[in-house]
């Protein structure tokens, strides 16, 4: 695997047209007519939960869900934000997920580092054990976890359970945990892709390797950092298992799990947990359409020619 | 990622006595004692992060699955062999229904949305206009969780509230449907819902690699007179390999973990008639008043046999050429 990126960008500038068979235009139209149809379903799921979520329950029940509207409104937005404690589990979110990035990014930007720089025996070996860690259903992991986080103490002011069950710590150290392995691989990849030379001259120089890490390679790493912590990101804060099995109390859920309680709590008005589900996705959505570019390229990175 | 041509950082300083260079200067002999501490610590603290809470765990539930449990007081863990496994094959009744589900899960995956998120990069990787509305639409639900995915196809399956009950009752028809319920139909349903996500994903990796895939290949089949879906499956599909060996461990890995979204359409309540597969019914022996961990743990090797298998191939096939 010498180069497994893939460069957005790099296909287009080089890309013929493809060859034309003759049947031009006429194909072209089949083709979009097709494609559109593709899209418009897919997004019917989407957009249907949106038309529910902007209905007022008293409408839907009375007229049923399969009707015209008498009025939109953003009640149920408003409603599930109050009601639920909404801004709280955004927030619980926000604990997690950015302390889980940033220390996945480090942990994992440290060994690729080692495993791509120099040529130590174990270097595949580990590189492997990274891998496959994050290849593990989680499932398999999450009945010794659990006693684990209950035998591990935490001082006062860094949870209240004194425990690493049910705090955020645990959370995060799992997601760190978890994530690096792909991070890891992605980033030795890249890493790979980064002249020796640069090292040699820096070594010649007199630089400490912890000079090189910091100065040198991490900042050259920095489209690749862009790429994971974006695709991370969005994976960290869309995770609903970890918490559900690790954290014992509902309020300390991020608001992915906490969705679940919104179920139980209001089962009977999909009104309301459309609005719920909707407002919990707006954030990926948000940070998915700001950053599509880092976010495809991070998640398709390993997948290019190798 | 975008590679920019880079100069070094530092150039080197007259003062700095020049080593003569025997050997490329990266080897460890070269390294100082700072270097080795620094080293040390930046590979020791993740690596022990890695063994303790993903590997020890996992070895764990290897352990485990060799002993009864309630799971309350660690006193109580008694090994009694293989007695689970056994247990498991032959006295576990939603244990095979549970195999077969998550069989069917990796066929259906493998079989519909996974080629057709193949076809769908294929036709979006010419150019053509509006291709990046297509992709993303057809790549949101991926963008999604998987528990909001969950919510969002209960309100189209909702046997009362729901869009499918409710077109087919306006389309004149009187059945009603209990698509989540109904044991026949529930585990297609989710399918469904899963091959949404899946095919977006798919889609995306593989226009990924079509990338980087040379056009000239393309023109070559094309002058000698392959037509489109010659020119695929003679041409591009084979080149892709590396893509498809990517793609295969995605399907896979994916199937086998199915959770999240399961658990979510059956109500959040473990596993429902119809809908068992092996991740929940871990959760169910292990979670809950009168947990089972020993028999969970056997549930969860079994699972991770299998996914080992998967790994195991996608490490072979990543790092066979590095190994040289």
């Amino acid at each position: 695997m010498t180069t497994t990126m893939t460069r957005p960008g790099a296909g287009t500038t080089a890309r013929h047209e493809p060859p034309r068979t003759g049947k031009g235009p006429r194909r072209q139209t089949g083709r979009h007519v097709m494609l559109a149809g593709i899209a418009l379903l897919w997004l019917v799921p989407l957009l249907w939960a949106v038309y529910t979520s902007l209905r007022p329950y008293s409408d839907t029940a009375k007229h049923g869900y399969l009707s015209w509207p008498r009025s939109l409104s953003l009640g149920n937005f408003t409603d599930a934000w109050q009601q639920s404690g909404m801004p709280h589990f955004f927030w619980n979110s926000v604990l997690i997920t950015v302390p889980a990035v940033l220390g996945t990014l480090l942990f994992s930007a440290a060994v690729a580092f080692f495993v791509s720089r120099f040529d130590f025996r174990w270097n595949i070996v580990l590189l492997m054990l990274f891998t496959a860690g994050n290849l593990l259903p989680a499932q398999v992991l999450i009945t010794p976890l659990y006693r684990l986080y209950l035998l591990v103490p935490l001082p006062q002011w860094m949870s209240d359970s004194l425990l690493l069950y049910n705090s955020v710590w645990g959370i995060i150290a799992i997601h760190i945990a978890y994530q690096s392995g792909f991070c890891t691989f992605v980033l030795s990849n890249y890493m790979k892709t980064i002249p020796k030379e640069i090292s040699e001259a820096a070594l010649v120089d007199g630089a400490p390797v912890w000079r090189q890490f910091f100065q040198i390679v991490l900042p050259l790493c920095r489209p690749a950092f862009a790429a994971l912590a974006t695709l991370e990101s969005i994976w960290i804060y869309n995770d609903f298992f970890w918490p559900l099995a690790l954290i014992e109390t509902g309020d300390k859920r991020p608001v992915t799990s906490a969705l679940a309680n919104l179920q139980g709590q209001y089962f009977t008005n999909p009104n309301l947990i459309a609005a719920g589900a909707l407002m919990t996705a707006i954030p990926t959505l948000l940070v998915y359409f700001a950053l599509q570019r880092q976010f495809i390229s991070g998640l398709t990175i390993g997948s290019g020619k190798g | 990622m975008s590679s920019t041509p880079v100069t070094p950082a530092a150039p080197v300083t007259p003062d700095v006595p020049h080593r003569p260079r025997t050997r490329p200067p990266t080897r460890p002999r070269r390294l100082g004692p700072g270097d080795r501490i620094f080293l040390t610590v930046a590979i020791g603290i993740p690596l022990a992060a890695l063994l303790f809470f993903v590997w020890l765990p996992a070895l764990a539930s290897l352990g485990l699955s060799f002993t009864t449990w309630d799971g309350i007081d660690l006193a109580d863990i008694h090994w009694i062999g293989l007695d689970n496994y056994q247990q498991i094959f032959t006295n576990y009744p939603p244990f095979w229904p549970a195999v077969r589900h998550n069989v069917i899960w990796l066929l259906f995956t493998a079989l519909l949305p996974t080629p057709f998120g193949i076809f769908l990069a294929y036709q979006l990787d010419r150019k053509i206009r509006f291709t990046r509305i297509y992709q993303t639409a057809i790549f949101l639900p991926m963008v999604l969780s998987l528990a909001v995915v969950g919510f969002i196809w209960e309100i189209i399956y909702n046997p009362d509230t729901g869009l499918l009950n409710g077109l087919l009752s306006a389309a004149g028809s009187s059945h009603h449907i209990d698509w989540l319920g109904n044991a026949d139909l529930n585990l297609w349903a989710v399918l469904v819902a899963s091959g949404w996500r899946h095919t977006g994903y798919i889609m995306i990796l593989y226009l990924a690699g079509l990338k980087g895939f040379d056009p000239a290949l393309k023109e070559a089949a094309a002058l000698d007179g392959a037509n489109g879906r010659q020119t695929f499956l003679r041409v591009v599909f084979p080149a892709m390999k590396p893509v498809n060996i990517i793609i295969l461990v995605v399907t896979v890995m994916e199937s086998l973990r199915a959770f999240d979204i399961v658990y979510v359409l059956g109500g959040g309540v473990g596993s429902k008639p119809g809908m068992e597969l092996l991740s929940l019914l871990i959760t169910d022996n292990i979670i809950g008043e009168s947990s089972h961990i020993g028999y969970g743990s056997a549930l969860a090797v079994v699972l991770l046999l299998v996914s080992l298998a998967a790994i195991g191939t996608f490490l072979v096939q990543t790092f066979r050429k590095e190994d040289q």
